[in-house]
């Protein structure tokens, strides 16, 4: 079923703000997405009357916030369809739950002479953790390329260095600059024919689109709250629980431990609290829960035929300007459309379109590899979520043949 | 709007840049980048004695700092190190202010930055490449 777009639209704040006059434009989805209304009253609710510290007190307003952030880790699990509500872990959000599996499992798991296999187009979050990694124990580091323009990974080349039997294959479900959908279930099946556990950065596909953690058959999934409508501070780290259950603590502190001794190593929870040191996001997961709630209820596979149809309009127009280079795959599988311009800096495209209204992303996307790889360092991007509608385009185009008429 | 930003020389500066390419026989040099937005640029100097006798640059970025990179090689050409390196920092009063103490007319189109705070590093990243090559002697 299509969106009832006009209804959205209502139901986000930030559509009202203006720019030297002029209606404001996002279209940085894939950096954040913006709040509607009930997740941003269900904070200020939650703050009001429901607000203490979790799984300590006995008093009413600790069991009234115990309930809403266990809630929260409910949604989650359900949203990915977790077997058990303990395989999903708060964490700050996809990079911190990267660095968590790196400093755990990766620790315990990686030895000298041991495979990590990547892509090249991991975003820095899902890349650096495991060169640390790698450096820290001596194990190897092998990335499975991308093919001519990144249209999409070169998936013979991941299949024969899948058969070599990587300790880890760690790779995003969507890449935040190509406008592609890598085939997480088939990656998987063959990693697990040769025994590698799998690591998918879930960042820019969780809550764009149904994610199914048993139809992927991945190890472990990372995602963000914040490029789903939630707020910032907050994400997940899925994983299957015999792994969580075998990895011993990463931060140390309140909340992740059993008994502690002045004299004596002190024991420690089962997952999820033995991750989870320290006072956790509780305002942050209330209003992520909403968030999910709110997604729900649109439909997530409408939220995906949206965004991507938006993108396929974007990407064909924006091909029609001269000298313009959309990278990625010919069709979008993404939300997501980068390009470049050739002769227009895309810092300046982004700074002229802001003058207009028009939220832009400029630079290298944090994947500096990657963007090196397909020759250009800087690039322009705009990607599309469930407020963005077909006028959005016809101003980016016409800003864009603008800019070109300017700085060219 | 863009005109506060983009005026008419600085565009012609950035489409047309003067002293852009590689220096032969260059005796100092260094690469800058601007790891926010994707600006890469290097600096490439002649020194004679103490003297820049000449300089050029390279790379890929946006318009106010190729601009800034065109108009600066041009005005340190014939400076000493000691000249140039107080220009970089009359400058950068330039870039936070508005306004600096003797500072070249054709330095002035870049006043409007000032305005527009994010785009201070990229008027400023081809100085402070200039201050980085001249301490870095090509082997």
């Amino acid at each position: 079923m299509a969106l009832n777009i006009s209804s959205i639209r209502e139901q986000f704040p930030f559509l009202k703000e203006t720019v030297n006059g002029q209606p404001l434009i996002y279209l940085d989805n894939a950096a954040s997405a913006q709040k509607p209304s009930r997740v941003i009253s269900r904070m200020s609710r939650f703050m009001e009357s429901e607000y203490a510290n979790v799984h300590r007190g006995i008093h009413l307003l600790s069991e009234r916030a115990t309930a809403a952030y266990e809630h929260a880790r409910t949604s989650v699990a359900k949203l990915l369809n977790a077997t058990r509500e303990e395989e999903v872990i708060f964490t700050r959000g996809t990079t911190e739950a990267v660095n968590l599996v790196a400093n755990t499992w990766g620790r315990e798991n990686i030895r000298s002479g041991d495979t990590i296999l990547l892509t090249e187009m991991e975003h820095h979050s899902n890349l650096l953790p495991w060169l640390k990694l790698a450096g820290d124990v001596g194990a190897k580091v092998e990335f499975v390329p991308v093919l001519e323009n990144g249209a999409s990974l070169d998936l013979e080349s991941a299949r024969r260095l899948l058969a070599t039997g990587p300790k880890l294959f760690a790779f995003v479900h969507i890449p935040n600059t190509l406008g592609l959908e890598n085939p997480v279930a088939d990656l998987c099946r063959w990693a697990a024919e040769s025994g590698t556990t799998t690591f998918v950065d879930g960042a820019q596909s969780v809550g764009h689109q149904p994610v199914d953690v048993q139809k992927l058959g991945c190890d472990f999934l990372a995602c963000s709250s914040h490029k789903m409508c939630g707020p910032s501070g907050i994400g997940a780290l899925w994983g299957r629980h015999e792994l969580l259950a075998a990895m011993p603590p990463w931060q140390y502190g309140g909340e992740m431990v059993d008994r502690a001794y002045y004299d004596k190593p002190a024991t420690f929870r089962e997952p999820p609290a033995r991750f989870e040191a320290g006072t956790p996001p509780i305002l942050e997961a209330a209003g992520w829960a909403e968030a999910i709630a709110f997604l729900n209820d649109t439909g997530l596979d409408a939220v995906r035929e949206h965004s991507v149809s938006l993108a396929n309009l974007a990407a064909g127009r924006l091909r029609e300007i001269e000298g313009l280079r959309v990278f990625g795959p010919e069709i979008r599988q993404s939300g997501i459309v980068a390009f470049s311009i050739e002769g227009v800096h895309a810092h300046d495209v982004a700074f002229f379109a802001n003058e207009r209204g028009l939220a832009l992303r400029a630079g290298h996307h944090c994947a500096q590899p990657l963007m090196r790889k397909l020759g250009s360092i800087s690039s322009s991007r705009a990607s599309f979520y469930l407020y963005n509608e077909p006028a959005d385009i016809d101003a980016l185009v016409g800003i864009l043949h603008e800019a070109v008429a300017f700085f060219r | 709007m863009d005109n506060e930003l983009y005026q008419a020389v600085l565009l012609q500066h950035s489409k047309q840049p003067r002293n852009f390419g590689p220096l032969e026989h260059a005796t100092h040099a260094a690469d800058g980048h601007n790891a926010l937005c994707g600006d890469e640029i290097s600096v490439a100097l002649r020194l004679e004695g103490d003297t820049v006798a000449e300089a050029k640059f390279t790379g890929s970025a946006c318009a106010i700092c190729t601009a800034s990179a065109s108009i600066m090689t041009g005005e340190v050409k014939g400076l000493t190190c000691a000249a140039a390196q107080a220009l970089a920092g009359n400058f950068r009063l330039l870039l936070k202010d508005g306004a600096g103490p003797d500072l070249p007319k054709k330095l002035e189109v870049l006043s409007g930055v000032h305005q527009f705070p994010q785009r201070v590093k990229c008027a400023a990243l081809p100085w402070e490449t200039l201050l980085s090559a001249m301490k870095n002697p090509v082997a």
